[in-house]
């Protein structure tokens, strides 16, 4: 039998046989499962938002407006359920699909606000604020300075005097 | 001329093994609803345990589980040498506040979710050599406030792998006198620091397994000692994954641990209805199984020779986010009743 270990061998030797015995063990996580979850949560989010915009728009709002009034409501749910204690529960099953929405945002946020509430108004809850959301924050500007370069450079000119 | 007491490259023997006169192991909500429920002394089901955050509860859980094992012993703090205490917090400040409370002289320790052996370790080590009556050891952990600070907030919506543990929220204290009834802590073998190349923080039995089996391959051979010279191997919280691993490596050294051995990260809680993945971890599943269960074992005479492993993983979120690899440690202690 070949061995999986061997200790006698050089310490780099025994990591690299240690590292394949765990891969070996440890199971993948489920990825199929956790995608089927994530489709079907994520996508009822953003049905039911769907279905908000278009109960602001039979109320009178135009599209851009019902549109910004979807997310306040999405945001505050969820921001909602996060401080019921319910978000996390929900999102240990559903995943990216209640991450990617605007929905995990919100929870990114009110979630570290929560706990660094002890710490005190501005340096616990205004410094930890962005503990989790600033990095999408950081890369989603900087992407927007990118994307709104690129535009700048190569878009369509708009016609003069518009 | 060598040291009398110390055997093989890492291990010591006790002259007059010091005794556990008493314990107290105090557990959270969770580990209430867990299958070792009847052997803790209180089940604290508010995770605030009345104060205003989860750091002052964790603080308040410690206390009252040293002053509850004086009290069984009908000790003041006066009475007792030393306080030898740990968690898991930046700066070990659940025992630090602790031991301000109590007024003890403090020796404040880290060893991770090892921390209650190498007290038990080094509390045996100071009574045999002549330094004290009495030594007070505890150490605690809180699952919230371990996830703020090596993970997420705990509202935070994210998914855990299946390697994944759940950090215990407890606290166990134990008192060891230089005479008197009790399970007696005869051996001693302190770790080194092991590193096989583990970067997966939600992956610590993987990081920790190698450190175990270092500890417990070292033990035996120190002491000439087989697997079957023990009723009981009890690593402290290596779950499902280390426990896998840690039998596969012992037996690349020879020594076939097999049901001799258990995981208190698999006794505490029950796998399949409790949703914690590979079992449990922190300061305080090693503590409040040992404190609670393995103490009454022992006392009823149910288990007469026992080593127990406590398993600590070294790193902090900084060396992780840095790419260091997880250096962990693992102190080993026999306990004969």
């Amino acid at each position: 039998m070949v061995r999986q270990f061997d200790p006698s061998q050089p310490l780099e030797m025994q990591k690299r046989q240690y590292q394949q015995m765990v891969n070996r063990l440890v199971p993948r996580p489920p990825v199929w499962r956790n995608c089927l979850w994530a489709f079907g949560v994520g996508g009822l989010i953003c049905t039911a938002g769907q279905g908000i915009v278009s109960f602001f728009q039979g109320v009178g709002l135009s599209f851009l407006d019902a549109a910004t009034a979807t997310s306040i409501v999405l945001v505050f749910l969820a921001a909602f359920l996060t401080g019921l204690g319910l978000y996390d529960e929900l999102a240990r099953y559903a995943g990216a699909g209640m991450l990617v929405p605007i929905t995990g945002f919100a929870n990114a946020m009110v979630a570290p606000a929560l706990e660094a509430r002890t710490e005190g108004l501005v340096l616990g809850v205004g410094a930890r604020l962005f503990a989790v959301a600033g990095p999408i924050l950081v890369f989603g500007i900087v992407t927007a300075w990118l994307s709104g370069l690129i535009y700048y450079l190569f878009g369509p000119r708009p016609p003069l005097g518009s | 001329m060598p040291a009398p007491k110390r055997i093989g490259s890492q291990t010591v023997a006790f002259a007059q093994p010091p005794v556990i006169l008493a314990t107290a192991a105090l557990a959270g909500a969770k580990e209430g609803q867990g299958p070792l429920r009847p052997t803790f002394d209180k089940v604290i089901e508010d995770p605030y345990y009345g104060e205003d955050s989860w750091e002052k509860a964790e603080r308040r859980f410690l206390q009252e589980a040293l002053e509850k094992a004086l009290a069984k012993a009908n000790l003041r703090p006066e009475q007792v040498d030393y306080l030898l205490a740990g968690d898991l917090l930046n700066q070990i400040v659940a025992a630090n506040f602790a031991a301000r409370a109590l007024g003890i002289p403090y020796v404040g320790l880290y060893g991770a979710c090892a921390t209650i052996y190498e007290g038990l370790a080094l509390g045996a080590m100071l009574i045999d050599g002549g330094f004290a009556d009495y030594v007070l050891i505890g150490s605690s952990s809180h699952y919230s406030t371990a996830e703020r600070q090596f993970r997420f907030p705990t509202e935070h919506g994210s998914q855990r792998p299946p390697t994944a543990q759940w950090t215990v929220t407890g606290a166990g204290a134990i008192l060891l006198g230089r005479q008197g009834k009790g399970p007696r802590v005869t051996h001693a073998t302190i770790g080194r620091v092991i590193d096989l190349g583990s970067t997966d923080p939600m992956n610590m039995g993987a990081a920790m397994a190698p450190a175990a089996a270092n500890t417990i391959v070292s033990h035996l051979s120190d002491l000439g000692r087989q697997v079957t010279d023990y009723d009981l191997i009890l690593t402290g919280d290596l779950g499902y994954y280390g426990r896998e691993l840690l039998l596969a490596l012992c037996r690349e050294y020879g020594y076939e641990l097999g049901e001799r051995h258990n995981d208190c990260g698999l006794m505490i809680f029950d796998r399949q209805k409790q949703d914690v993945h590979a079992g449990g971890s922190g300061c305080g599943c090693p503590a409040v199984v040992t404190c609670g269960y393995l103490f009454q074992e022992l006392s009823a005479g149910r288990l007469r020779r026992v080593l127990g492993i406590g398993t600590g993983a070294l790193m902090s979120p900084i060396t992780t986010k840095q790419g260091d690899t997880i250096p962990a440690i693992a102190h080993a202690v026999v306990l004969e009743a």
